[in-house]
């Protein structure tokens, strides 16, 4: 006898899901409704059409032209542009000085040991809005001001309206030295590519690293040797009157920002980096020592691919927070995006939309970033089997 | 053969509690979506809340002497705090029913918008696009301002024009932020802004010699003044860049509560046009012959009721708080520090723009 069907297991799951998803779907459509009845009711207007309207104030530091009567939207834009560049110099420099510090606090040697671990026990246990708020008051606005500059060779100007650096200014032939320079990679590469097939064809390991070096740098500086005008020049800073001229001048916002954001992320990342290393078994290192390895060859080749299998998930997590935290940017005056909503959203009334925006632009922005750190995950997994 | 000892109906109902929890939520969103929005039920609704409540809630500055701040004792204290207390007086009689919630520029309109405050009364500007924009209205101007420029005295700066090149302390979310660049732009000055979000913040900076210049509605750079380290080092230059008419905002739909707040504001003006002051106030009661001085105590004329306030409304006001002088001199006159001459702020009959609108 078949089973009448309010008794089928099957079909009880399969409408337990499906009623489920409608009444979802419906919990949507209600906090939808509500909110646009809340906002009628008040008379407010919804839609994303304002983002066309003159956005009528300045920003300070932007690295895509813009003006008082940009629109909104160009607004945002530098904001995101400014959240991204910091984002990529946070990650950037926590990886470096993480490694640094996981390195030290696996070091034999107690005082680095012991520095090492005061400096993530210290920094990690403080937050970051603290540390913000403590390099940009209590460090760069406390720098000298710019008639009593520290002058340092370069020359650097350190004052408290920010540091100032030699830039390269680009010329008008600078374009052309572009494509020069992506010629010299598409040799390097098809060079490269020819020395490890003759490295396979005589079974000797090829110097590839250094001789795609060699030819890669004689091509750039060729390049720059053939054109009558160097494609960069050297702008060097001064003082004029009020402010620093010329060169290229890191504010004291943006500098407070990417210290604080570096020097609270290289704590975790210390941390994992070490965790990861400790993580491989003592006996892998003993193997490859006994194989003849050197300490460093045993290190590269042996202990760290095992050590980024473990090392990689955490990493992204800590790349997503330093991204995610650059929004606390608005206590230090930096425009990053969450700053500029902020002013931006103030101005037009339209929380509603501008919130939904920044959210999610910073989905966007994190998932690009674990995309790219799952694909890497991927590529250093174990293959087992 | 069974997979399971429970029948699935009863598995459902045990693994699926979750399902419950989201249909309670729907259903408890759904409900409140019933009847269709007018504004004509809104009316009134205000001022009943704020009766349940008990109490006043009003959304103020704390870091502006003089206008909104927390004085020595813990007390909040200004002449915008004043006027909360004005409007608690009038519809509770007494003015220490309120409960002040601190605001910074930019959080101030969501948390009208949202109805976390029933007033804002935070030295902020009457402009159309706030007024369309943010769903709410302005009521009255109760003091009038205007942007001003505060730099350092040795930096030899003497002029906008000074400004070129430099680099200018701004607090986000406000009209100074928008007239700046108006302003600068108009002139064809070339700086740099640099946006804070607190008023603490902005000021810190260009006290640790971060900007060139700081700028805000110049009765606030008098205030902020008072409390940097050295006042005497700073100077406010001689330029108003702008109108800013500062007053208290409510929300969009209650009619009833914009009058309540509106006539608070006049009743404050009134009563210093006929003269009379907490001081004299029981004396002018029992002696007043003047018609428009009854209908303002509420001897006559029932205007408290039309408001959906008691008649004695305009008597609490002054008793407790006082009429638009004593609430300017006590905050900012020249028994303050600030000293912050009227000029604008005094009655039309004196050469200012202060004009109450016939309480009758």
């Amino acid at each position: 006898m078949a089973t009448r069907f309010w008794r089928n297991e099957r079909f009880l799951q399969v409408l337990g899901q499906a009623a489920f998803l409608l009444l979802v779907l419906y919990l949507v459509y209600a906090l939808y409704n509500n909110m646009v009845r809340a906002l009628q009711l008040q008379g407010l207007v919804t839609g994303f059409s304002f983002l066309q309207q003159t956005a009528g104030f300045d920003i300070g530091e932007r690295l895509i032209s813009y003006s008082r009567s940009s629109s909104y939207l160009r607004a945002f834009q530098v904001g995101l542009l400014n959240t991204i560049l910091v984002s990529a110099l946070g990650i950037l420099f926590a990886t470096a000085l993480g490694m640094v510090v996981g390195a030290a606090r696996l070091s034999t040697n107690y005082l680095v040991k012991s520095l090492a671990k005061v400096y993530i026990e210290i920094v990690r246990n403080i937050p970051l809005l603290v540390l913000l708020v403590f390099w940009y008051t209590d460090f760069f606005l406390k720098l000298p001001t710019i008639k009593e500059a520290w002058i340092f060779p370069g020359p650097i100007y350190f004052t408290n309206r920010g540091i100032a650096i030699p830039w390269g200014i680009a010329t008008a032939s600078f374009r052309t030295y572009l494509w020069i320079l992506m010629l010299g990679l598409l040799i390097t590469l098809g060079m490269t590519w020819l020395l490890i097939l003759k490295g396979r064809r005589t079974g000797r390991p090829p110097l590839v690293t250094l001789w795609s070096l060699v030819t890669f740098l004689g091509v750039a500086v060729l390049g720059w040797i053939l054109f009558p005008q160097p494609p960069l020049t050297v702008d060097i800073p001064y003082i004029d009157g009020l402010n620093i001229a010329a060169g290229l001048t890191l504010s004291p916002e943006f500098m407070a920002l990417v210290s604080g954001l570096v020097i609270y992320t290289a704590a975790f990342i210390g941390e994992i980096v070490r965790a990861g290393v400790q993580s491989v078994s003592k006996g892998q290192l003993e193997a490859a020592r006994s194989l003849g390895l050197n300490a460093f060859q045993s290190l590269r080749l042996v202990v760290f691919p095992q050590a980024l299998r473990v090392i990689v998930p955490p990493l992204t997590s800590q790349y997503l927070n330093l991204t995610k935290n650059s929004s606390l940017a608005i206590a230090v005056g930096y425009p990053e995006l969450f700053s500029v909503s902020g002013t931006i959203f103030n101005q037009t009334g339209r929380a509603v939309e501008v919130i939904t925006l920044i959210m999610a632009t910073y989905l966007s922005i994190s998932l690009v970033t674990s995309l790219f750190m799952n694909w890497y995950n991927y590529k250093v997994r174990l293959a087992e089997g | 053969m069974p997979r399971y000892r429970h029948s699935p109906i009863i598995r459902l109902v045990r693994v699926k509690s979750l399902f419950l929890f989201f249909a309670l939520l729907a259903w408890a969103c759904g409900g409140k979506n019933n009847g269709t929005p007018s504004a004509v039920q809104n009316t009134g609704k205000t001022l009943k809340q704020v009766k349940a409540r008990g109490k006043l809630v009003c959304g103020v500055n704390s870091q502006l002497p003089g206008f909104g701040y927390v004085d020595p004792t813990g007390k909040y204290a200004g002449f915008d705090i004043d006027y909360c207390r004005a409007l608690t007086a009038a519809i509770f009689a007494d003015p220490e029913e309120v409960e002040f919630r601190p605001l910074n520029a930019q959080q101030r309109f969501t948390a009208l918008q949202s109805g976390e405050v029933d007033v804002l009364i935070r030295n902020t500007t009457w402009t159309l696009s706030r007024d369309t924009d943010l769903g709410a209205n302005f009521v009255a101007p109760t003091f009038y301002d205007g942007q001003g420029m505060m730099v350092r005295k040795n930096g030899g700066i003497s002029s906008l024009e000074g400004l070129a090149g430099g680099t200018i302390c701004v607090q986000a979310g406000t009209t100074t932020e928008l007239n700046l660049a108006d302003q600068m732009s108009a002139r064809g000055i070339k700086y740099t802004p640099v946006v804070l979000e607190t008023a603490d913040a902005v000021f810190g900076a260009y006290e640790q010699g971060r900007c060139d210049a700081v700028t805000t509605d110049k009765a606030s750079l008098f205030s902020r003044r008072v409390v940097l380290a050295k006042p005497a080092d700073h100077k406010i230059l001689d330029v108003t860049m702008s109108k800013e008419p500062l007053g208290p905002m409510v929300r969009h739909g209650d009619d009833q509560w914009l009058d309540i707040v509106q006539w608070t504001v006049f009743a404050t003006f009134a009563a210093e046009e006929y003269g009379i002051t907490s001081a004299n106030l029981d004396q002018v009661k029992g002696s007043t012959t003047d018609p428009n001085i009854k209908k303002l105590l509420g001897l006559e004329g029932e205007m408290g009721l039309k408001l959906g306030l008691g008649d004695d409304w305009a008597y609490n006001i002054i008793k407790f708080v006082g009429n638009y002088g004593e609430i300017y001199d006590r905050n900012l006159g020249p028994k303050t520090p600030f000293n912050i001459p009227r000029s604008l702020n005094n009655l039309y009959t004196k050469g200012g723009l202060l004009y109450a609108m016939p309480i009758r």
